[in-house]
């Protein structure tokens, strides 16, 4: 399904494949367009089961010209049948997308893979990010693996988790004094100054969103070539999200998968829920926020793609949420106990968001329910830092039966 | 009061190549209206029908985006700082 050009989202006026992501005429976003597959689904289906055990192995869905590959390996991760999980919630099948399995432990590697491997088709030579944290790593791992310069322009308040496992590729590492929509505006500006630089999320970001849609096709993979029949992932610029769906309804059109799209739930921290809020209120204006949340890598206050993702959930018979900061905590608890899987923040909310869908009735038990999980608990570990006790013993058996009476009793 | 307007890229070719123009206002929608009198082509890309800013337009006041503030009815000072800016980047 070769990419055909980039569409304006909101006009479609058409622009030829090159690094521009926005419309010169009213301003919305370029999205990827397509020429319908040139092989059927059978032939589709054979040559992904012959691909690798990457996200190249939907190379057929994805905007590059020539052979895909990258120097460091991503996608393929896990979906995993939650049944602990599942019970606690009292429903039947929970699966979760285990996304810390990618090579810097988030979701964040997919879509650089594809950005990364457009720029270098489009001859770039330096790759840059404005990011929230996961990104930075993705952009600074994808890089030194391909030996490109790279620079990443993060919140300088960041976890220092993040900003250490940027800066341990060898990434030149920009510490803006603002929020990350500062960073944002800031990284628009300079990718107008800055030719020969590819900011993944900025100037070939239609390349970059595009990855998102590999997490829509192995979830179905996986499932056995089937659709959940809900699916819960968090919302930040709203990107994945929307990107998801586009994954699903790109299979169903080429005859992959049968029938409709899933529900879409959107997962928002309450300190920063601007698609939430709309959702609620009820129109698609995106009123931005400064963000106030444990959850940074979802601090976006004023989301790209918000106004989309609202579209998104209204017609899926979907919604948006929002949790508090201690749910989010609570959510990462949850998920690790009932799963082994630690999670970060982001984690913790779309955790809590199904939590939530759950006890209020939204979720049908027998339903098919994906959750996204999207990065690693070991990047955000203040959240649990206060959660966690430590029985600090001498090292004598008596101590050792002294603390566990003890545990006993309380 | 003349106020720099900062122009993206992707607005440049509708003003003459220019980076940057002077405007005078005493608010932010005042500016943009003495901008759009020196470049007729922009009007239609930065506002819709109604007048409003389109709505993957930025447009931010010395780095603040206008909607923390008045919108298009918030004060300008001599010598401030307009940048507008594609909304779609990010995430």
């Amino acid at each position: 399904m070769p990419a055909e050009a980039l569409k304006c989202k909101e006009c479609s006026t058409a622009y030829p494949l090159e690094a521009r992501y926005v419309c010169e005429r009213c301003f919305g976003p370029l999205e990827v367009a397509y020429r319908p597959p040139s092989s059927d689904a059978p032939a589709l289906k054979r040559r992904i089961q012959a691909g690798p055990h990457t996200l190249w192995r939907y190379a057929d869905f994805l905007p590059l010209e020539g052979p895909a590959r990258s120097a460091l390996p991503t996608g393929w991760t896990p979906l995993v049948r939650a049944h602990r999980l599942a019970e606690r919630l009292g429903l039947r099948e929970v699966w979760i997308k285990n996304e810390t399995a990618n090579p810097t432990h988030s979701f964040k590697d997919r879509v650089v893979s594809v950005a990364l491997a457009r720029a270098l088709e489009l001859g770039f030579g330096t790759i840059a990010c404005a990011s929230t944290g996961n990104l930075a790593g993705a952009v600074a791992a994808h890089a030194a693996a391909a030996g490109l310069p790279a620079y990443v322009f993060i919140p300088a308040d960041l976890e220092p988790e993040k900003i250490l496992s940027a800066g341990a590729y060898g990434a030149r590492i920009i510490g803006v004094e603002g929020t990350y929509d500062d960073v944002n505006r800031l990284c628009t500006e300079i990718s107008g100054e800055r030719e020969g630089w590819a900011f993944v999320n900025v100037n070939v970001r239609p390349y970059y969103a595009e990855g998102s849609k590999t997490l829509a096709f192995e979830t179905a993979e996986q499932l056995g070539w089937e659709m959940p029949d809900r699916v819960v992932a968090p919302v930040a610029s709203g990107s994945l999200f929307t990107k998801v769906a586009r994954g699903f309804q790109d299979w169903i059109d080429a005859g992959l998968l049968a029938g409709e799209l899933p529900a879409m739930h959107g997962a928002q921290a309450l300190g920063c829920s601007p698609v939430a809020q709309a959702f609620a209120a009820g129109t698609d204006v995106c009123r931005p926020v400064k963000p106030n949340t444990i959850a940074k890598s979802l601090a976006i206050g004023n989301p790209a793609d918000g106004p989309y993702a609202i579209d998104l959930a209204r017609r899926t018979g979907g919604s948006i949420e929002s949790v508090t900061d201690d749910e989010i905590r609570a959510g990462i608890r949850l998920l690790a106990e009932t799963t082994g899987i630690f999670t970060e923040t982001a984690g913790g909310v779309t955790t809590a968001v199904l939590a939530k869908l759950a006890e209020a009735g939204a979720i049908d038990p027998d339903e098919c329910v994906v959750a996204y999980i999207t990065g690693d608990g070991l990047k955000t570990l203040d959240a649990v830092r206060d959660s966690v006790e430590v029985a600090r013993i001498e090292p004598r058996y008596e101590a050792f039966e002294a603390v566990e009476a003890q545990e006993v009793v309380a | 009061m003349p106020v720099t307007v900062k122009l993206p890229t992707q607005l440049r070719a509708a003003a003459g190549g220019a980076a940057e123009a002077s405007a005078d206002g005493a608010t932010v929608g005042e500016v943009l209206d003495a901008l759009y009198a020196q470049h007729g082509g922009l009007r239609e890309r930065i506002a819709g029908d109604d007048g409003e800013l389109r709505r993957f337009v930025n447009v931010y006041l010395k780095g603040e985006d206008i909607r923390f503030l008045d919108g298009l009815a918030t004060p300008v000072s001599d010598g401030d700082e307009v940048t507008i800016l594609p909304a779609v980047a990010g995430g």
